[in-house]
């Protein structure tokens, strides 16, 4: 067995997790739910392995590094906070239904991960600018952010999803009555979004030690930078509309919307569309 | 809150209206920055835009947006915005963990979201003795006071958590004044002491040495006040061909006395005074370094030898020269020496790059090392503002943990007299994690309703 075979393994049960949490969206049984649950930790089970296979087969390449380093390897790695995310977050506040709109983030960054053909999925050396502690404490804190920041972004679309349907004013229960009541979606997305910006926030910082370690200067305004910056600018409205305005309901669940389309576009777009330091993705 | 007194200027800078319009702006104009290309040669400009847009850019100062008159202007309102903002609100903070919590009418405690209320069945000092030893118990810190209706208990936990924000705030102006003095710009055009901060680059050969660097805007020396030589530079490979390691091995010298010889890797800088170096790019040249020891005296010298030309080392008696050489793209694999000492006929013989080739002579053995000559490319930085960027960070971290995950919770216990019983009336508030405090205050009630046998 090795590291891939487990990360299929891992995306063949996300895809099923995804497919039972969409069943038990649609026809409301408890049971399904609850297997859609169990193929999600087996899959993050199998995925934390995989992890740590891919760590153990790069020493064993004589190039031991931590499985974090290029565009491949933190695919999966945002794919496995999402999913651990998510599930921390049904266990403690009984969310359920909620997984058939954030496992599909967990299942599609793996399936790119292994299907794109712009993405290597070799173990490589890493070259001497990538050789720091600062890199790892950088990747971690960053990914854990996005995680919470792809559920806060499905948390608001389901808010919106059902705010659409309760605005018809329709008395027969509809598709969008077993998601939790509206209240509860939009308190748990605020609560995502100011763990996301905590995590966020020690991400940028990391990531200008590093940079000043590596290269004297903490902060460059190159495209990675700046995105990521506008990002944490988006939250930081976001936050501050809620605590200072009152916004709330609706107009929250857009900012975590576009918050997430901005983490999208630090993350993805950066690499695809622009250039700068950080173009280890287009590898 | 008094809004009518405010003077309006300063209602305008503390509002947080500004604060949301101004995030948007510096978020939105932020995005140009990264579509349009920063600081390449104006004729970039003229050849990717047409002339008409490139005047445009430059106008607006597109081409170096983040340090634009604008958007540095965009910054200080932010500055200001975060001042005013913190001057106006944190007076009243400190007024509300100052407040007399003990004047508090037991009617008010009634209507507090979070409120019970029991009868003991027994006398009010048994009962006051209760409530300080339950309190206690659950490690409230209390204070009480007794009015013409009873006794009120008093205790709170982390009414300092109320100044998290500010911590929060005032980390991002530390961050903001780090950066401006660890700005070059500043320390060029505005103290006139470019030495001040910096940001520049040497190249500097092997065996040479440097005293300057030179800036990366202006081209200009800078002086750094002391002497950096290169002692060797290496690169490693990995076997697939991959870059491993670049280092350098370098020397600070003062008054020529050797002050320290250290290792430089990307990664692993070297500070000195102040100033970093930083292991940035590489050069090489068409020469040699040779090193060259008689074995029997064991003197040594260490020369820099252009190809196809004769050394002489007067004190050996040695005549040597490189006659040949083998590359692959710039890099230099073996070569070809000769070398005499006029004894005899001169030998010739190939060595590998950085191995050591042993020559029978007449005279004695001679041990020969050669090298290709590499430049190593310091990127070198004086930032004095950068442990107050650290500091900044550090301290936003922590003011993000205490606002967002702390609160200031608040508990009352009112002891009065209710014919031959007690009643005790419990209430409690907290500015943030409702939820949170709600279940510590329904645990703590239960205990109190518990305690009447
Ligand atoms: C990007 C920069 C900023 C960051 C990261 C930031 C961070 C924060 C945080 C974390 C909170 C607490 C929110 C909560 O508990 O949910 C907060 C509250 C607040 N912020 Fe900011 N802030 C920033 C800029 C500003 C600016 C420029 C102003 C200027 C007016 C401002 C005014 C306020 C106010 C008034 C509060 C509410 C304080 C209270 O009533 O307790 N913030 N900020």
């Amino acid at each position: 067995m090795n590291s891939s075979q487990l990360f299929g393994i891992t995306m063949i049960a996300y895809l099923l997790s995804t497919a039972f949490y969409l069943a038990l969206f649609l026809f409301k049984n408890k049971k399904i739910g609850f297997i859609g649950m169990l193929l999600a930790a087996g899959g993050l089970l199998i995925q934390t392995i995989g992890i740590g296979m891919r760590w153990y087969e790069s020493y064993q390449m004589g190039i031991g590094h931590a499985p974090l380093t290029n565009m491949y390897e933190s695919l999966i790695f945002f794919s496995w906070c999402t999913a651990l995310f998510y599930l921390f977050m049904e266990i403690k506040y009984k969310a359920r239904i909620i997984g058939a709109f954030v496992m599909p983030f967990a299942f599609v960054s793996i399936a790119y991960a292994s299907f794109s053909d712009r993405i290597n999925d070799q173990i490589s050396p890493l070259i001497p600018a990538l050789q720091s502690n600062w890199l790892i404490a950088h990747v971690v804190t960053c990914f854990i952010g996005y995680g919470a920041f792809a559920v806060a972004g499905s948390l608001g679309f389901i808010y919106l999803l059902k705010a659409g349907t309760e605005q018809k004013r329709t008395a027969a229960p509809t598709l969008f009555s077993s998601l939790p009541e509206l209240k509860i979606i939009d308190d748990l997305t605020h609560k995502t979004i100011v763990f996301g910006f905590m995590w966020l926030s020690a991400g940028i910082i990391t990531g200008a030690i590093w940079a000043n370690e590596a290269w004297g200067t903490y902060w460059s305004w190159d495209p990675k930078e700046t995105w990521s910056i506008i990002t944490w600018f988006v939250y930081a409205i976001t936050l501050h509309a809620r605590f200072t305005r009152g916004w709330g309901g609706k107009r929250i669940a857009w900012l975590a919307i576009i918050g997430f389309v901005a983490v999208f576009f630090t993350y993805f777009g950066v690499n695809f569309f622009l250039s700068g330091l950080h173009s280890y993705g287009s590898s | 809150m008094t809004k009518s007194t405010k003077n309006p200027i300063l209602a305008f800078f503390s509002s947080v209206q500004l604060a949301l319009f101004l995030l948007f702006v510096l978020a939105a104009t932020s995005i140009i920055g990264t579509i349009i290309p920063q600081n390449s040669p104006a004729s970039f400009y003229a050849k990717q835009y047409g002339p008409q847009m490139a005047r445009f850019f430059e106008l607006l100062k597109l081409t170096d947006m983040y340090n634009s008159w604008w958007f540095l202007l965009l910054l200080l309102l932010f500055a200001i915005n975060l001042i005013v903002c913190s001057i106006d609100r944190i007076p009243q903070v400190i007024r509300i963990i100052k407040k007399d919590n003990l004047a508090i009418s037991p009617e008010r405690l009634q209507k507090m979201s979070l409120s019970s209320s029991f009868t003991w069945h027994t006398t009010i000092e048994m009962s006051v003795d209760r409530v300080h030893a339950i309190l206690t118990n659950e490690r409230w810190k209390t204070t009480q006071r007794d009015n013409e209706q009873g006794t009120l208990f008093f205790a709170e936990k982390g009414p300092w958590t109320r100044f998290g924000v500010y911590v929060v705030h005032i980390s991002i102006l530390i961050i903001l004044l780090g950066a401006v003095i660890g700005s070059s710009m500043i320390a060029k055009k505005v103290l006139h002491k470019p030495s001040f901060a910096f940001k520049g680059s040497v190249m500097i050969p092997e065996t040479r040495e440097s005293e300057v660097i030179y800036s990366f805007k202006s081209g200009q020396p800078i002086d750094l006040g002391f002497t950096v030589r290169c002692d060797f530079f290496d690169i490693e490979y990995y076997s697939n061909g991959m870059p491993k390691t670049y280092l350098s091995k370098v020397t600070v010298l003062e008054n020529d006395q050797e002050i320290l010889s250290t290792d430089i890797e990307v990664n692993a800088p070297l500070t000195y005074k102040g100033v970093t170096f930083y292991q940035s790019s590489y050069q090489p040249y068409q020469d040699f370094v040779v090193s060259l020891q008689n074995n029997r005296t064991n003197k040594q010298i260490k020369r820099v030898v252009p190809p196809a030309k004769q050394l002489e080392w007067q004190e050996g008696g040695i005549s040597f020269g490189i006659i040949n050489q083998e590359a692959k793209g710039k890099v230099t694999q073996r070569v070809k020496v000769w070398l005499t000492d006029n004894q005899g006929d001169p030998s010739t013989f190939w060595v590998n790059m950085g191995q050591e080739a042993m020559i029978e002579r007449p005279s004695g053995t001679y041990t020969f090392n050669a090298k290709q000559l590499y430049a190593t490319g310091l990127q070198v930085t004086k930032d004095p503002g950068v442990w107050l960027v650290y500091w900044g960070c550090i301290l936003m971290l922590v003011g993000l943990y205490i606002a967002f995950f702390m609160s200031h919770r608040k508990l009352f216990v009112f002891i009065q007299q209710k014919g031959k019983n007690t009643e005790i009336i419990v209430a409690g508030n907290t500015n943030k994690n409702k939820i949170g405090f709600e279940k510590t205050f329904n645990r703590l009630a239960t205990r109190f309703e518990a305690t009447d046998e």
